[in-house]
């Protein structure tokens, strides 16, 4: 399949004997992980290693006019007081564009602020000690004279003439502009019989990875390379920017990526005070640790989502819809984030909006403005809850205004499954998807009849439950169309290197990485499966810029499906070069034995020939016994990256099923479903545990979570009390099902699973309130959905 | 912040003698000066539940504790309860089930079920929540911890019936 015109296998990696695929083996570095013995960043000591810790603006903008260090400087322990001007002598500024994205613009950046500060937090002077105890008492001596600005916090009045431009040289706020219009959305609304509006609200929040953010940097004067250990998704694009920016050459950057507590999309980007922590090493010629407290973590670690989207949808009364329409507004912070931008997001929702369906009348404006808070970037399932809510919310509105069921008008506007490949009308490219198989098998899981049955049963007792459904496609698989194209340096394609060692085991190298979602595992199941050996004796290593191929990483559901093909090829390869080495020894031809059981047996009979680990003893040690003219190749590297679909699209459906107690406001969540369609699935526990916290993260932002900020741009909840995370007690048993459509692009056919249960899970319960709402003939188009909007929607308070 | 006092306590069943500043939290003592770096800190204000560990037998947030409180007390940490076979089936479980992923909250989810699990031989489902309804984990929405568990609790009820 790989060429797809090319001439299948006679027996495919996936059905070959005691083949791992599909096989829910467990994880194979957990024990150390489950011991206290993994190694995070904040675990790393090193010597002559000093801690910093960043004075950070307490204002939203303010001019810096001072800076006195005097009294810091002479405090115990400490090493260095470095401001934004010192350091700026070994650190480049940035600038977070892209060449794709058309017009967006964005201000120089510096790793510490440089006379001006932007949101609060931003950095404004390093302190350097031999402790962070010590660093933290200093940074308080540290006396910062400020000039108050004014401060541009409401994205709606960013664009006003009377608001002032956060960067002159810009011109305005406006960061990226982007307008869709395609298929005569003007008419296709004539020719709707009811026309629904509805103005959507999406709070600004955060990853909270459990592990703050947390950098290691280790300059080597005397070598002249810098050692960079942290916990990052895309090591390669790390080294990138690192030797950019500090006028290095790549070879002399290394980055160092052991255990990662958590990411998500927070720990894929390059972050100011982790440049400044580059840098510091660099100036200070020793090894220099920062790790981000939780306040620190709230103030700095990226926002997401914070979108005003009106949307607008037509529809006949026979179900059809014939136009959707959308008005997007977010607001990103004072920077477009480097080097992945902050325009991305905004550019996802006009992608997406309306993508599960056939309608093709759509247009969109998507706006994109600077503000005064913190940044904002990608995080998990970019764009796609906002698409998804926009859309899913529309449709449920457009059924209960023509008095359908949001399951029949969900079946009348799906793409067919025969339909594929088709396209969109924003030009995404569908290869194979599975809506309708997807509804159907989710309203077999809940047993839709018999929920509605109970709904209306308990609603005569006034207990008011609701049933909400939300179809969903994801990007996954990213081509270089993500970033390449844009002029980033962010390697779409992933390399693996295999070889067989002395001893008859597989060392596997990956430039995918790990941040718990399994990758190590995949790789070795697809390694063992398609040489023929067991997973034991593959051992994966990821995450070190001087070990593994050149590639990408770990993002944007995009390490199983391209890593894992990587993996797949250079394996094959290598079983190759093993079979051509053993037909010599055994005076027998490839294409008569196999491998299989940690041996070379023949092809028509199993019957043992050679043990791997005898094979590979007299390839290392007896080569001197082999025929003349073999000269064995026990390593092959292959790489891999999509080239005919841009992105692999995937697609599924999610339901909630909850109850409101309208006194109170409060929610309780029952249940939730999900059928999802990633392709071939190659370890479906570690698959079905993606979806599972990839819905929780996204309950989290339908229910609890929001950055609250207040008119002055101070944030109000940093901390883990007055943010509300997800915790065991409130989250519902979450049931998960597969359709498998794999992608032809690839002989694995996977393609990503990572994003799919953040993409819908707040439009499922979005739409299960306003079901459970309806008889008090109001809706809710806002989340968080906290008891403050339930009450206020019910006029409650 | 150069004044420290002397204090001496069992750490895994170890004697430690050691000077530690006043200020310094029972989190940061046991990483910093102990290197026993599978305590974790997560927000360092008693709410994500990472640095569970257990003072005289009973659960507690590390980073609420000074090290100076710990002073002839017995703690014990994740590394202790591993190398003592105390949670091994509860770990396998974990393992089994794929509850954990990035492995950060996983010490302290560990420490607050075996909590829970000596204290009640079948803890409900609804049980299993509510004990550990302290302990933030971002990664996996807590289900297969729970089946984990749960899966547990069943084990050991079968072992001594």
């Amino acid at each position: 399949m790989t060429g797809i015109s090319g001439k299948p296998e006679p027996l495919s990696m996936l059905d070959r004997p005691n083949s791992y695929i599909g096989k829910s083996v467990p994880r194979p570095n957990l024990a150390r992980l489950m011991q206290g013995r993994g190694l995070y960043v904040s675990d790393i000591q090193l010597p002559r290693m000093g801690h910093v810790v960043f004075v950070r603006s307490p204002y939203a903008h303010a001019k810096i006019l001072s800076i006195d260090a005097g009294e810091a400087r002479v405090r115990p322990g400490v090493i260095a007081v470095v401001t934004g001007r010192e350091l700026s002598a070994v650190i480049t500024p940035w600038v977070g564009v892209l060449s794709h994205l058309k017009g967006l613009k964005s201000a120089p950046q510096h790793a510490i602020a440089i006379d001006r500060a932007c949101w609060q937090g931003e950095a404004v002077a390093a302190v350097v000690a031999t402790s962070r105890a010590l660093a933290e008492d200093a940074a308080e001596a540290v006396l910062v004279e400020y000039e108050e600005l004014e401060a541009v916090t409401d994205m709606r009045a960013a664009l006003d003439p009377s608001t002032p431009v956060i960067h002159p040289l810009l011109g305005d706020n406006l960061a990226f502009e982007r307008i869709h219009d395609t298929g005569q959305v003007d008419q296709a609304f004539a020719d709707a019989d009811e026309v629904v509006e509805a103005n959507f609200v999406f709070g600004r929040h955060t990853g909270v990875t459990l592990e703050p953010r947390a950098v290691v940097a280790d300059w080597n004067v005397a070598e002249a390379r810098l050692t960079i250990y942290q916990g990052t998704q895309a090591p390669h694009m790390v080294q990138n920017i690192a030797a950019l920016h500090l006028g290095l050459n790549e070879q002399q950057v290394r980055i160092v990526c052991k255990d990662v507590g958590g990411s998500f999309g927070i720990k894929v980007h390059i972050y100011a005070d982790e440049m400044a922590t580059y840098a510091l090493s660099k100036l200070l010629r020793r090894p220099i640790k920062f790790v981000a407290d939780r306040v620190e973590s709230f103030n700095t670690d990226i926002h997401a989502r914070d979108h005003r989207c009106k949307g607008r949808i037509g529809v006949k009364r026979d179900g059809t819809v014939t136009a959707f329409e959308i008005d997007d507004l977010t607001g990103i912070g004072p920077y477009s984030m480097y080097p992945r931008t902050s325009a991305i997001e905004a550019n996802q929702v006009v992608n997406l909006v309306g993508g599960p369906y056939v309608t093709k009348s759509y247009r969109a404006r998507a706006r994109v403005v600077f503000q005064n808070k913190n940044v904002m970037c990608q995080y998990r399932a970019v764009g796609h809850p906002i698409a998804c809510s926009v859309t899913e919310g529309l449709i449920d509105l457009a059924a209960t205004r023509i008095g359908m069921d949001p399951v029949e008008i969900r079946r009348h506007n799906l793409i067919p499954d025969d339909a594929y490949p088709c396209g969109s009308p924003t030009g995404l490219k569908f290869e194979r998807l599975s809506h309708h198989a997807s509804l159907e098998k989710l309203l077999a899981m809940m047993d839709y009849k018999g929920l509605r049955a109970e709904q209306a049963a308990l609603r005569e007792r006034q207990v008011h439950r609701g049933i909400g459904i939300a179809s969903f496609i994801e990007v996954t698989n990213p081509s270089a169309a993500f970033y390449g194209v844009g002029g980033a340096k962010i390697s779409s394609q992933d390399g693996v290197a295999v070889r067989l060692d002395a001893q008859g085991s597989v060392i596997c190298q990956t430039s995918i990485t790990e941040q718990g979602q399994g990758s190590e595992s995949v790789t070795a199941q697809i390694v063992a499966s398609a040489l023929g050996v067991s997973m034991e004796r593959v051992r994966v290593i990821l995450g070190d810029t001087d070990v593994t191929p050149y590639g990408g990483g770990t993002w944007a559901s995009r390490g199983a499906g391209i890593g894992g093909e990587a993996a797949l090829q250079a394996t094959k390869s290598l079983r190759k070069n093993i079979l051509d080495v053993a037909a010599a020894i055994l005076q027998s031809s490839p294409d008569e034995l196999d491998i299989v059981d940690n041996g070379i047996v023949n092809m028509a009979d199993g019957a043992l020939r050679i043990e791997l680990k005898e094979l590979a003893r007299v390839v290392y040690f007896r080569p001197d016994t082999l025929p003349p003219g073999i000269q064995p190749e026990l390593m092959a590297t292959r790489h891999f990256v999509p080239r005919e679909y841009p992105f692999a699209f995937t697609n599924g459906v999610q339901a909630s099923w909850l109850e409101v107690d309208t006194e109170t406001g409060f929610i309780k969540l029952l249940k939730h479903w999900v059928v999802e369609d990633c392709g071939t699935i190659i370890n479906p526990q570690l698959v079905d545990e993606q979806i599972r916290g990839g819905v929780v993260q996204g309950l989290g932002a339908a229910l609890f979570e929001k950055c609250i900020y207040d008119e002055r741009g101070q944030l109000t909840n940093a901390n883990m009390a007055d943010y509300l995370v997800p915790m065991s007690g409130e989250m519902p048993d979450i049931d998960v099902g597969h359709v498998v459509s794999p992608t032809l692009e690839s002989e694995l056919g996977a393609k990503g699973a990572g994003e799919a249960g953040t993409a819908g899970a707040a439009a499922a319960v979005a739409n299960a309130v306003n079901d459970a709402l309806r008889p008090f003939g109001t809706v809710v188009t806002e989340i968080p959905l906290t008891p403050q909007v339930i009450l206020t929607a019910l006029r409650r308070i | 912040m150069t004044m420290t006092m002397a204090i001496s306590l069992q750490v895994n069943g170890e004697r430690i003698d050691a000077q530690v500043p006043p200020r310094l939290n029972l989190a940061d003592f046991l990483r910093e000066h102990l290197h026993l770096t599978g305590t974790h800190v997560g927000c360092e204000h008693g709410v994500c539940g990472a640095c569970t560990v257990r003072v005289n037998g009973e659960i507690v947030r590390a980073c609420l504790m000074l090290a100076v409180q710990a002073d002839a007390a017995s703690v014990e940490t994740i590394e202790g309860l591993s190398d003592s076979g105390e949670i091994s089936d509860l770990q396998t479980a974990f393992s089994d089930r794929n509850a954990l992923q990035c492995g950060y909250c996983t010490p302290g989810m560990l420490m607050t079920a075996q909590d829970l699990l000596k204290q009640e031989a079948e803890p409900t489902r609804d049980r299993i929540r509510e004990h550990l309804s302290g302990n933030y984990c971002r990664c996996t929405g807590y289900q297969a911890i729970i089946d984990a568990v749960e899966a547990t609790a069943r084990l050991r009820g079968k072992r001594t019936a």
